[in-house]
């Protein structure tokens, strides 16, 4: 009678052992991975790798430079060996973590039959009109003419030319090392004309440390696809004056065609508003020796907020506002007089504000007041006025005005005020800011997503983020291969992709979703099982240590 | 005392054929008015209004593209002074001269209402209309209580209202005038007296009564000239009865009704007051998505008997893409009230799509109602550039009728609102009854069961035993 119940308890206990073990087992190899695929959040695999990646990018700014010889430019043996390229390379030491090479590419051939009748006219204008017909430059590119040294072409005592379009020359030398001397003068023309340490050092104002590029440089509007330029005139004496301005015409004939000049670099919307009672928040200091009042150097910084408040221009717009003020003082201020550091009136009686606009000050004739009585009507001289906000424009662009190498002749721009490498330059500034953006953007969104695991990345945002990094990658090529104007188009799209990636807003859903609240939620799930599964598995464990000691023992 | 009634911010953009101005309004003029009415009761009502007007270089296309009209309500906005600040920005003279004066933020707002109006259309420049002006209209209507905040005195002055007085006319200003209403008080008569005396009084028909206005025109030098300042005054001599003030030909009212968190049904009550005369009133109402409307419910009662609209257009909601949209053309009879009911449904949102305070309700916006309303005085057509601005608030389109549109209160719906913390308890919940299950399930399972020798007995069974011995029955 024992026998069998004995037998039948260990059959019992043997099988209370199999199914704890069973339980055991369901519970780690199905429960705990199902559970933690339901539970998790979605997060679209990201390029991480690419994206730390892009920190350590070379890029390399290619500028591909014709050099194009005329007869007699060189010894006639050393125009044997022509066409051959020279490529000169060199680091543009900033303080950043992208390394930017600058590298000349400089193609060396004769000139063919046209360009050398071009040359051998009497004027530069003649043969930079006939130069220019055949074909259209690309982007970024440059073409230097190398003249025989005594041509008539230049005047005696200069060197150099550099002209509005894609274009410059240079005077040949009569020597045994004459490619090693004319090359070094076609690099410095070349310089001139293209990357400087200085264009790429502003364009990465941002992203410097503070100390080496410190904010008195002057920094320029940050790259965006768009701008909005709105002239202001503000008028604080409605009752002694009643200025008038042609706004519209001064913008169609001095505005347009600098913007439409500086189109590729993004869309411009103009508007004009004329404000009363709006004051300066400064008030002028009186000068008896002149009998005029001024605004000094330093209080120039408290004279925009106040103004700022009534412009209400950027509430409408998405992109950067860039406005312009006249400032007509009022009659018991006037006339008014903007002085510099050392106390000295400035010229245009206007000052800007980088990256917000400019303000100019507007004197009404004195002689105004003796004729009529009150209001006293004011025509403003738009081409005086649009002369300032022009220069200023170019300024808030960050298109400075060219350090020339010695001896160089430059005529200036043609009519619209741009000249065509000037825009050149502002691009490859824009694609390089563009790209460190983008860069920036990008890293800090994958270090923040790595940083909180709550965040579900889905795959639009994720998409983006992979359209990102592959503009960053297309954008750096063709800056490598010289191809600016696809480069530049690239580096909008990369940074245009990243932010869209970077404040997508199903990043915030679940940021505020922590762990400890997960956990508190499936304690009554996990507690109750786990403690039998764990009890009885520590027990089997202990009666298996037990059985095998014992046979141990019996030997 | 009413609290202060909810501000109706409307952004009209009227495409119609508007202004039958034929002579050629100036280039970028700029009229200002302030019209003060005390009311007997103590209460002064001042509105402000602002008509701006420049050339624009749009032409006038044949007809409106009706795909192109909108209409949006925000039904409930929270008042302060930012509602009033770029209200302001958008005034000429901003608030440095003229009757901007006025405008001091912490007098406005602590008013029993406030009203705040936005208006820009285009105008007709020609009989033709080949080219078009553009008009920008800002009214500003407040209603202050002398009253209660004059210790029981009825007068008032402009500094005690707006603790500001007028110094200067805005010099960009074509016309820049202040209204005083003083209908019914006769000049002579012992009632009331308004300093400093009006150079000249102004008569008209408006809202379809005849009313005479004291008029302060401020670009007339000697206005303001003669003490730098103008405050305007009014003393009551005797104190005026306090008599029901007339009711209007058309009012309404609306409200919601039902019980539970199912159904509901929507309410607008129209009174038409008039003794005599019966005229149609077009009412416009859009409603949420939220309540889904039954519109085989709608019904119309005047009199006791169902009322037949005209006309009724009814475009369904969407869900959360756009509201209902209810119009309909109801004649009232004279002297009556006309019940328009509906019924509705309330849905369920979406668990993110509840507002931070959901059990507070959800607004529904105010239903509009456009009449021309009968005048009981007979009223001359007018030129509009040349009548006052307030006068073109009620156009009259013909001698013997005005027009109006009201809006009615804005109602506060509930919706059913679902416990937020829902999600996490039905987890909880579940986890502890699947918790237990699995308990018992496992221990069914993993326990070795195996029979009981019985023993030889307990406490009980010795007890018992005690017991059969003493009355000397055989033991278990």
């Amino acid at each position: 009678m024992a026998a069998p119940g004995a037998a039948a308890t260990d059959l019992e206990v043997v099988r209370g052992k199999r199914a704890a073990l069973f339980f055991a087992a369901v519970a780690i190899v199905l429960g705990l991975p199902l559970w933690w695929k339901t539970t998790e959040t979605y997060r679209a695999p990201l390029p991480y790798s690419e994206i730390s990646g892009l920190n350590a990018l070379q890029l390399r700014l290619m500028v591909p430079v014709t050099v194009v010889f005329t007869r007699e430019s060189v010894p006639s043996d050393d125009q044997e060996k022509l066409p051959f390229t020279v490529v000169h390379e060199r680091e543009i030491p900033l303080k950043y973590k992208m390394k930017i090479k600058c590298r000349f590419q400089k193609a060396y051939r004769r000139a063919l039959d046209h360009e050398e009748e071009a040359l051998s006219l009497g004027s530069m204008q003649e043969a930079e009109t006939m130069l220019a017909e055949p074909q259209e430059q690309a982007e970024g590119s440059l073409t230097v003419y190398v003249i025989p040294e005594h041509s008539s072409l230049l005047p005696q005592d200069m060197m150099s030319y550099i002209g509005p379009e894609r274009t410059a020359v240079v005077r040949g030398i009569m020597h045994r090392e004459a490619f090693n001397i004319v090359g070094r003068r076609v690099i410095q023309v070349a310089q001139a004309m293209s990357l400087t340490e200085d264009v790429l050092a502003a364009a990465l104002a941002d992203h410097l440390p503070e100390d080496k590029w410190s904010s008195d440089k002057r920094r320029p509007l940050k790259s965006s696809l768009g701008y909005e330029i709105t002239f202001s005139l503000l008028n604080p004496d409605p009752k002694s004056h009643d200025v008038h301005w042609d706004i519209e015409g001064a913008v169609r004939r001095y505005v347009q065609p600098f913007l439409s000049a500086l189109s590729a670099a993004g869309n411009f919307s103009v508007d004009s508003q004329i404000l009363y009672y709006a004051v300066l928040g400064v008030n002028p200091r009186f000068d008896p020796a002149s009998s005029s009042y001024y605004l000094a150097a330093h209080s120039l910084p408290h004279v925009i907020n106040p103004v700022e408040s009534r412009l209400g221009s950027s509430a409408a717009s998405l992109y950067p506002v860039l406005n312009f003020l006249l400032y007509v003082p009022e009659l018991a201020h006037s006339p008014l007089y903007i002085q510099d550091k050392d106390g000295a009136p400035v010229a245009t009686n206007a000052f800007h504000s980088p990256r917000w606009g400019g303000i100019m000050v507007y004197n009404v004739d004195p002689k105004a007041y003796n004729a009529s009585k009150l209001p006293v009507r004011v025509e403003v001289d738009m081409e005086q006025v649009m002369e300032v906000f022009l220069a200023q424009l170019r300024l808030l662009f960050g298109i400075a005005q060219p350090q020339l190498p010695v001896k160089c002749l430059f005529p200036g721009p043609k009519s619209e005020g741009l000249t065509t490498w000037e825009l050149d330059r502002l691009l490859w500034a824009r694609s390089v800011e563009n790209l460190a953006t983008a860069t920036t953007t990008l890293t800090s969104l994958a270090q923040l997503l790595g940083k909180i695991s709550n965040i579900v990345i889905k795959d639009d945002v994720a998409s983006e983020v992979y359209r990102a990094v592959a503009a960053v990658q297309k954008a750096a090529e063709e800056l490598a291969s010289g191809h600016l104007a696809s480069a530049f188009t690239a580096s909008q799209e990369a940074v245009t992709s990243s932010e869209r990636a970077f404040f997508d807003p199903s990043l915030l859903h679940l940021l505020y979703f922590p762990d400890d609240q997960k956990f508190a939620i499936y304690i009554p799930l996990f507690l109750p099982m786990a403690v039998p599964i764990l009890l009885s598995l520590v027990k089997i464990f202990l009666e298996t240590r037990k059985s095998w000691k014992k046979p141990e023992k019996i030997d | 005392m009413a609290a202060a009634l909810p501000l109706v911010l409307l952004v009209l953009l009227l495409l119609g054929p508007v202004g039958r101005g034929h002579a050629e309004p100036p280039r970028d003029s700029l009229r200002e008015e302030l019209v003060i009415t005390p009311l007997p009761s103590g209460d002064v009502a001042a509105t402000f209004q602002f008509r701006t007007r420049w050339d624009s270089e749009l032409q006038r296309e044949e007809g409106t593209d009706h795909n192109f009209l909108r209409y949006a309500v925000l039904p409930r906005e929270v008042v302060c002074t930012e509602n009033l600040t770029p209200w302001k920005k958008l005034l000429p003279c901003s608030s440095k001269a003229g009757l901007s004066v006025l405008l001091k933020a912490d007098r406005l707002f602590h008013t029993s209402y406030h009203s705040q109006a936005v208006h820009i259309r285009p105008v007709c420049r020609n009989a033709r209309c080949t080219s078009v002006s553009w008009e920008l209209r800002q009214t500003l209507s407040v209603v202050f209580d002398a009253f209660v905040t004059g210790q029981g005195k009825k007068d008032w002055s402009l500094f005690r209202m707006f603790s500001r007085t007028l110094t200067e006319p805005c010099p960009l200003a074509s016309e820049s005038r202040v209204y005083v209403d003083i209908t019914g008080y006769n000049q002579d008569n012992e009632t009331l007296e308004v300093t400093p005396p009006p150079t000249t009084t102004y008569q008209d028909v408006i809202l379809g009564a005849r009313k005479t206005y004291a008029v302060y025109d401020l670009l007339d030098t000697a206005v303001i000239n003669n003490s730098r300042n103008l405050n305007l005054q009014l003393k009551w001599k005797s104190p005026p009865e306090s008599e029901a003030p007339p009711v209007p030909f058309l009012h309404a009212q609306r409200y919601v009704s039902g019980y539970g968190l199912q159904n509901g049904k929507l309410n607008t009550l129209l009174y038409n007051t008039h003794p005599h005369r019966a005229f149609p009133v077009l009412l416009l109402d859009t409603v949420p998505w939220h309540l889904r409307l039954y519109v085989h419910t709608l019904t119309i009662t005047s009199k006791g008997k169902d009322n037949k609209p005209s006309y009724v257009h009814y475009q369904p909601a969407q869900d959360r893409l756009q509201p209902h949209l209810l119009e309909m053309l109801i004649q009232l009879p004279a002297n009556s009230a006309t019940k328009v009911s509906i019924q509705f449904e309330r849905a369920l949102l979406k668990w993110t799509e509840y507002t931070p305070d959901p059990n507070h309700g959800f607004y529904v916006s105010p239903s509009v109602i456009s009449a021309l309303v009968p005048s009981t005085v007979a009223a001359k057509p007018v030129d509009w550039e040349e009548s006052p601005l307030f006068k073109s608030l009620y156009p009259v389109s013909d001698s013997s009728s005005y027009f109006v549109r009201l809006y009615t209160e804005p109602l506060l719906v509930n919706l059913p609102t679902p416990d937020f913390s829902m999600p996490y308890n039905v987890i909880c919940l579940t986890c502890t009854v699947v918790a237990v299950c699995y308990g018992s399930f496992y221990n069914l399972l993993t326990r070795t069961f195996h029979i009981e020798e019985p023993s030889t007995g307990g406490l009980a069974k010795r007890l018992a035993n005690l017991i059969r011995r003493a009355r000397g029955v055989p033991p278990l």
